[in-house]
């Protein structure tokens, strides 16, 4: 046996594992090449906002913009499952810390991403 | 009209300017008007590969800057009256490449050219950004290797969201794929991805194939376009590539082993 591996090595197949691990890390980037440049700052925020209420952790909010038909659609999922609420007093929770004020959205045009046709 | 085209890989050192070089003396060869420019500022060495580095006075940037007319720094080359070269500055100001400048070059060389070859630096920077922006088709040169291919993907995003064709909504700007120093011996033993891989991976068109060959490097030392050297297989892919390119159909040469006839097997040429 020793001598046959020795004659015949085993080669592995590298060209086969590159093209694996391409495809799966080319799959995740074609997925968030497209987000716009607001994504990580918006979702800092909900995360802020929600875990006022229920303890979250950044790895449950999931935050996507796709297309469904002609619709864009700005996609938030958020999974609370098993996550600990939090107290409420009088019905609300306990004001946010005090941060510079958010800078105003302008509205008057598209959303940022909406494609101008 | 003229068509721009720009050979564009994000990944460095893959053999753009080897190939821009190439394709453009392929066109030219084949009686197309065709000149090429050198889009990395600062890294001049389209004149070296196109063997007129002696003969560089103004660039493209001085004519931006309306220091010199088009025509003083256009080289025409020696051996094709179809072909110019187009050399690009060696200032570290990299701002100096404005895109409204380039755009009024591009549309003054319009009018005299069929192709206009755009020979992009690497990285996706300001100056890969300007190369790629006017482009109608594209060129990605793209090695067998997870990196190079990563960084292609990346380009044809690019281009179909940054370019002008995609900001003003045209019709997309066209890509092919040109993989470059392919090894046909390694793909068989499985070391390397094979082109079938590379183009499943990125699923644009082939425009061809070049095979890993010494011949490349001997172009460039004597600053010749590897087209011009008959005898070489990466001279001969790349005039196939060109020929595809202008629309005929070429069937791939170096992917599949080749029979060799025992005569060269005796004498143990390729």
């Amino acid at each position: 046996m020793r001598l046959l591996d020795f004659l015949f090595p085993e080669r592995r197949n590298t060209a086969g594992i590159a093209k694996d691990r391409l495809k799966i890390v080319l799959a995740h980037e074609r997925a968030n090449r497209d987000a716009p440049d607001f994504l990580p700052a918006l979702q800092k925020d909900l995360l802020e906002v929600v875990g006022r209420y229920v303890e979250v952790r950044s790895d449950m909010l999931r935050v996507n913009v796709g297309k469904s038909g002609d619709t864009s659609l700005l996609e938030i999922n958020l999974e609370i499952d098993g996550a600990k609420v939090k107290p409420v007093r009088n019905g609300a929770a306990p004001p946010l810390p005090k941060t510079a004020p958010a800078p105003r959205l302008d509205l008057s045009g598209p959303a940022p991403w909406v494609k101008p046709t | 009209m003229a068509k721009i085209i720009v050979l564009t890989s994000g990944k460095g050192g893959v053999g753009k300017t080897t190939s821009a070089a190439a394709i453009a003396a392929g066109l030219a060869l084949r009686g197309k008007r065709t000149v090429v420019i050198d889009f990395d500022v600062g890294l001049r060495n389209l004149d070296l590969i196109m063997g007129c580095e002696r003969r560089v006075v103004f660039d493209l940037i001085n004519v931006i800057n309306g220091d010199a007319k088009l025509n003083q720094a256009l080289i025409k080359d020696k051996r094709n009256d179809n072909l110019y070269i187009f050399p690009t500055s060696q200032t570290r100001d990299k701002d100096a490449l404005r895109r409204d400048g380039v755009e009024r070059v591009l549309d003054e060389l319009k009018e005299d050219f069929d192709y206009i070859i755009c020979d992009s630096p690497a990285g996706i920077e300001h100056g890969a950004i300007t190369a790629l922006y006017f482009a109608d088709s594209a060129i990605i040169v793209t090695n067998p290797e997870v990196s190079s291919v990563r960084d292609s993907d990346r380009i044809i995003g690019i281009l179909a969201s940054k370019s002008r064709r995609a900001e003003h909504n045209l019709e997309p700007v066209d890509a092919h794929l040109l993989l470059t120093r392919y090894s046909l011996e390694r793909v068989k033993k499985g070391e390397m991805l094979s082109v079938e891989d590379v183009n499943e991976i990125l699923s644009i068109p082939l425009l061809g194939v070049i095979p890993e060959s010494e011949s490349v490097l001997r172009a460039s030392n004597t600053g010749t376009p590897i087209v011009f050297d008959p005898e070489s297989p990466a001279g001969r892919a790349y005039v196939d590539a060109v020929a595809r390119f202008l629309g005929e159909q070429r069937e791939m040469r170096f992917v599949k082993p080749e029979r060799r006839s025992l005569f060269r097997t005796l004498l143990g040429r390729a």
